[in-house]
């Protein structure tokens, strides 16, 4: 391992009387594909949600070692997360859902795109070359989904695994180095699922990325993850390999009466 | 494919003035004809800038008469005192300004307000524009400003027009377009890859304040009367609705729904007790059977007549 992509440092966030994570400490290695579960509640969307600034934490602290220096994303608006290399997708699909398939894309590309204001009101000449550019690199992301041949179809008219799957393909739109995908396979079916947990371990090697995976479906969290946290009201009650994971006498018992592992 | 689409519409820009310009040369139109052409060059305006910022951008404004008003009274302020075409650009250019700089200083503040407190906020803005302007002095108060040079013809308010809302929809297609479409749709997934939603609610407000501003310009230098009542709660509306007619998110539904509402009001304005009653049986009418406007959020094209045709023949 090459050292780490992301830290976080004794994370707490309350909600009024909820502390829906508490005191959590974790970190993600570069290259690394690393599993988050829980029972439902536990607190892994609220996890994400600070990762990525949706909320800000009561306290502690989150680490990003992307640039030349590492960088505290405390504080720091989603907007500038992103740019800083962390992506997501969301557990209840937020897609632009009435603009195109390539436009939910090429949003995402944003910030790689160079023209300014001037090029946008007048088409110039590098406008429409920098536009070109950026729908054949949208098209290309498409066809890790083959998503390329709907390219013009609204976002809200694609059938629900194809939805979550442009989730996946606009997250990456942000040229990510750190990618965090919130049940990623809800409401897919086992061969969906088994797909799309080949594509996942596929994308993170050929972007070199480091994944950061929450999903119900133990198969797939099972397969493909190489270090597994768990998470039960908040609190971080185990970390390991899935092996580990598998035998381990407290993550059974939060378990316990849920599915089994 | 760029370059059809822009032949096409500049050979249909051309057609419309061709015929306009013969139909006025062989007197078919007469005066009270070419005042409608250029209310319908002022509202088409009103209603893009509104559009950019209230359809595409997802921010509810009710107070675009202010806007308008600004570039009007900049503009005539600036004519009186240099009647010239000169002139006229610069007031043109110094009012679209001055509505942008209020533009930005109306986004700013509200920029964590959205729906119904984002458009209450809005109209109390363009009341209390409407309000200096009836205190000012410099603005000659409630009775206004008379006698401003009239400096514009329906000519220039065509070209005008078609040019502004040519940059309006270029603006539109580009990366910062789809930036604030996309705070539209969802601000926390814009937020997530990496946009400044608050960068482009202000960028919109701005903007869309610029192009009121130009429209205000071109209606003080065209009716040469301006009184602060006209840019009331009344005329926001009015535009507003052109807008959620035509079809939030839709130029060419804007530029349709202006043409269409402006004339119709035009054609009822000698059953003016009657005007009002057609007008909101219309509208109610319209919203009934097409909330989404009359286009959506579809813009004409091509691609719309062939996905049209397609979908024809798949019955
Ligand atoms: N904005 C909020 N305000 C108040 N409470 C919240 C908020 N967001 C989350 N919570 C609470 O925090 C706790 C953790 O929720 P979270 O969504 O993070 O769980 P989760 O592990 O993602 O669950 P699931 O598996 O169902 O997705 C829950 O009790 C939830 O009600
Ligand atoms: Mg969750």
């Amino acid at each position: 391992m090459s050292g780490n992509a992301l830290t976080v440092e004794k994370l707490t966030k309350s909600f009024g009387g909820i502390t829906a994570v508490s005191n959590v400490t974790l970190h993600i290695g570069k290259g690394e594909l690393v599993g988050l579960i829980g029972p439902n509640g536990a607190g892994k969307t609220t996890l994400f949600n600070l990762l990525t600034g949706v909320y800000a934490p009561t306290s502690g602290d989150i680490t990003a070692y992307l640039g030349e220096q590492p960088k505290s994303m405390r504080g720091m608006p989603p907007h500038k997360i992103s740019r800083v290399g962390i992506a997501r997708t969301f557990q209840n699909i937020r897609l632009f859902s009435d603009l195109s398939v390539l436009d939910n894309v090429r949003i995402a590309m944003h910030n790689s795109i160079e023209y300014g204001f001037a090029a946008s009101f007048f088409h110039t000449k590098r406008y429409f070359e920098k536009e070109a550019q950026i729908k054949e690199q949208a098209i290309e992301l498409l066809g890790i989904f083959g998503l390329d041949k709907k390219t013009d179809e609204l976002a809200r008219s694609l059938p629900y695994g194809e939805q979550r799957h442009l989730e996946i393909v606009r997250a990456l739109a942000t040229k990510p180095e750190i990618l965090l995908l919130d049940e990623p396979a809800a409401g897919m079916n086992q061969s969906e699922t088994l797909e799309l947990a080949e594509t996942i371990s596929a994308i993170k090697s050929s972007y070199g990325l480091s994944v950061f995976l929450i999903e119900h479906d133990m198969s797939v969290v099972m397969s493909i993850c190489e270090r597994i946290y768990v998470l039960d009201y908040g609190v971080l009650i185990a970390d390991g390999t899935p092996e580990e994971i598998r035998s381990n006498k407290k993550v059974i018992a939060a378990y316990l009466g849920e599915e089994k592992l | 494919m760029f370059k059809a689409k822009n032949i096409a519409a500049v050979a249909l820009l051309a057609a419309v003035y061709t015929a306009i310009k013969i139909l006025r040369l062989t007197g078919i139109f007469g005066s009270y004809h070419e005042i409608t052409i250029a209310q319908i060059c002022i509202n088409m305006l009103l209603a893009c800038s509104l559009n950019l910022i209230t359809g595409f951008a997802g921010q509810f404004s009710l107070g675009h008469a202010g806007f308008m008003s600004i570039g009007a009274y900049a503009c005539a302020l600036i004519i009186i005192r240099f009647p010239s075409v000169y002139g006229f650009m610069l007031g043109l250019i110094a009012g679209s300004l001055a509505s942008a700089v209020v533009g930005l200083a109306i986004g700013i503040p509200t920029l964590r307000l959205s729906g119904d407190y984002l458009a209450i906020a809005t109209l109390g803005m363009a009341e209390i524009i409407k309000v200096v302007f009836f205190n000012l002095k410099i603005t000659n108060g409630a009775a206004g400003l008379m006698n401003i040079p009239r400096l514009m013809n329906w000519e220039w308010m065509f070209c005008l027009t078609a040019g502004s809302v040519a940059l309006i929809n270029n603006f539109i297609n580009s990366r910062h377009g789809r930036a604030c479409m996309s705070i539209r749709e969802d601000e926390i997934a814009s937020q997530s890859v990496g946009i400044d939603i608050a960068l482009y609610k202000i960028a919109a407000f701005a903007i869309g304040a610029f192009f009121a501003g130009i429209s205000g310009g071109m209606y003080a230098a065209y009716f040469y009367v301006l009184k602060p009542g006209i840019f009331g709660l009344l005329k926001s509306i009015d535009i507003l609705v052109i807008v959620v007619l035509g079809g939030l998110g839709s130029i060419s539904g804007s530029i349709i729904g202006a043409a269409l509402l402006t004339l119709i009001s035009a054609l009822l304005q000698d059953f003016a007790s009657l005007r009002m009653i057609i007008y909101a049986l219309m509208l109610i009418a319209i919203m009934m059977f097409r909330p989404q406007g009359l286009l959506g959020t579809n813009e004409i094209s091509f691609a719309l007549f062939t996905r049209a045709l397609k979908r024809e023949s798949a019955k």
